[in-house]
């Protein structure tokens, strides 16, 4: 029993010192991004690895997403003599939901366990602790540049995901169903507002982007420096990406949506 | 800082104590580095040797005792100031440490574009002596991938000398090299040592290839300094530890078998 309390106290302690440990960690990136002004190649190097090489990914998905979007927003209107509005349910899951998060969870899985997997055998193979000595600061020179490369591509990869979707819609429903094409556009048009439903998703893909680079490069950096440690952080990185995700979701969207 | 011999002294440490979580590394530790000279730290695997050098580097802080570089003390060193001195230390990582994304001459360069605004055709010149110097010039367009365990630790060296730092800290620089390789880095450290005036440490448990360049030998075991001196002093010391160490026996006051219950009643345990 006394055994038993002991290891939930070590696992809390340690709990709670890993969290005061990546707040501490992401304070000292955020003091390193003035740096980047000087030096904005390491982060376009950044933007085209976490960014670019993650647009496949994000077109090919999107793509699908909309086109099951087209074709079940088709099969439940069409009951209520309503698939004129296929449209508005198309952009509105889309831009509302699921591009914010749909894009973070791709995000996660192949920017954000390749940047954990990246920092953590940099700090294996001593990289990192060999710049420390060079007098070069790796958070500054390693970190920041692909924390802030993160933030700014996944708020684009989602909107780009968003966008893909909406044509896959488009695609389903007025290409293989019929749905007449003016009035899939101008239903849109009318009712998706470009504050409540737009920003409110670049919002949403702006903090997931934030919290999932934040979890990758801190994984990455805390990482015991073994194999077996950088395996784990690679993981942990998915799991809790994905959880965060889902968890600020439902929050962010209460405060958005919650009063109408 | 003079040592008690009228040697001006680059580095001094004083009553160093070190300890991760209950293990205790270091209990107590004086070391005194003269300047323009090859200081070995030697001891067993596991002494705690690296980790004396990452508490010169200041990458570590002592729990009890002072250190220090160059008339600083390392440990009250503000973060600006800390990497103001380490651009003056250069370090020889055992793995090398090379960056894996750039080529050997990127890496060579990568100190001098960080910490200089030299033009790009001075630090080519800069780089190419670098890499001359350690031979590997011809090797410049090769990714750390490409190259040998040996090379790798002579690439690391080019770069640890890129910024011409008044000491070099070498950890295991003989470490799994071939006998060419080997010489090539016994040799190389002691010619750079005098031809640029620098101050070198080298942490090793290679006692030939150890003792043939240094100036003066410690050696480290459980945490404290168990024997000091000249390498030809060390070798006829009254220690009957540092005898064993430094002529390889392997049994004495270290033995060989790891402390365990008798042996017999051990293997007879297994019949019950």
């Amino acid at each position: 029993m006394v055994e038993w309390l002991a290891r939930l106290g070590r696992a809390g302690l340690s709990f709670f010192q890993r969290l005061g440990r990546g707040h501490l960690f992401l304070l000292q990136i955020l003091a390193g991004l003035p740096g980047l002004l000087l030096r904005p190649r390491l982060v376009i190097q950044q933007l085209y690895s976490i960014g670019v090489l993650s647009l496949l990914i994000i077109v090919v998905s999107g793509l699908f997403v909309g086109m099951v979007l087209g074709l079940q927003g088709y099969n439940t209107l069409v009951d209520f003599g309503a698939a004129q509005s296929l449209g508005v349910v198309v952009a509105l899951s889309l831009v509302r939901e699921l591009g914010p998060v749909v894009a973070a969870l791709l995000y996660g899985g192949r920017a954000g366990s390749a940047l954990a997997a990246e920092i953590g055998l940099m700090k294996a193979t001593e990289q990192l602790s060999g710049m420390e000595m060079m007098a070069v600061d790796p958070i500054d020179r390693v970190i920041a540049p692909r924390f802030l490369a993160g933030a700014i591509a996944m708020p684009l990869l989602a909107a780009i995901f968003s966008a893909v979707g909406v044509w896959g819609g488009y695609f389903v429903g007025v290409g293989l169903l019929g749905v007449d094409e003016g009035a899939f556009w101008s239903q849109m048009q009318a009712h998706v507002d470009l504050y409540d439903d737009v920003l409110n998703g670049v919002i949403k893909s702006t903090v997931f982007g934030f919290v999932a680079t934040w979890i990758a490069v801190f994984e990455g950096y805390d990482a015991v420096p073994t194999s077996e440690g950088v395996s784990r952080a690679t993981t942990r990185t998915v799991v809790h990406t994905a959880l965060a995700v889902l968890g600020l979701d439902f929050v962010l969207t209460a405060l958005m949506f919650g009063n109408h | 800082m003079v040592s008690q011999g009228g040697e001006s002294l680059l580095v001094q440490i004083r009553g160093l104590s070190f300890a991760r979580g209950s293990r205790v590394i270091f209990d107590g530790v004086d070391i005194d580095i003269p300047r323009g000279k090859v200081t070995a730290i030697m001891g067993p695997s596991g002494t705690g040797k690296t980790t004396l050098l990452k508490l010169i580097g200041g990458q570590l802080r002592p729990q009890r005792g002072t250190i220090t570089v160059d008339g600083q003390d390392v440990n009250k060193l503000r973060h600006r100031e800390l990497y103001a001195l380490r651009k003056r230390m250069g370090m020889l990582f055992q793995s090398g440490a090379l960056l894996t994304d750039l080529n050997v001459y990127d890496n060579v360069a990568f100190p001098l574009r960080e910490h200089t605004r030299l033009p790009e055709s001075m630090i080519r010149d800069l780089v190419l002596m670098k890499l001359q110097a350690v031979g590997l010039r011809g090797a410049r367009d090769m990714m750390p991938s490409e190259l040998s365990g040996g090379m790798a630790r002579r690439v690391a060296l080019a770069r640890a000398i890129a910024l011409d730092p008044m000491m070099i800290m070498y950890d295991e620089p003989f470490t799994g090299l071939d006998p060419i390789s080997k010489g090539a880095v016994v040799q190389l450290i002691h010619r750079l040592n005098a031809a640029l005036g620098l101050t070198s440490i080298v942490v090793s448990h290679d006692v030939q290839e150890t003792a043939s360049i240094s100036d003066y030998i410690y050696v480290l075991s459980e945490g404290k300094v168990v024997g000091h001196g000249k390498p030809e002093a060390l070798r006829d010391t009254d220690s009957e530890w540092v005898r064993q160490f430094m002529q390889g026996l392997p049994d004495g006051p270290v033995p060989f078998h790891y402390p365990a219950a008798d042996y017999v009643t051990d293997l007879l345990a297994g019949n019950g």
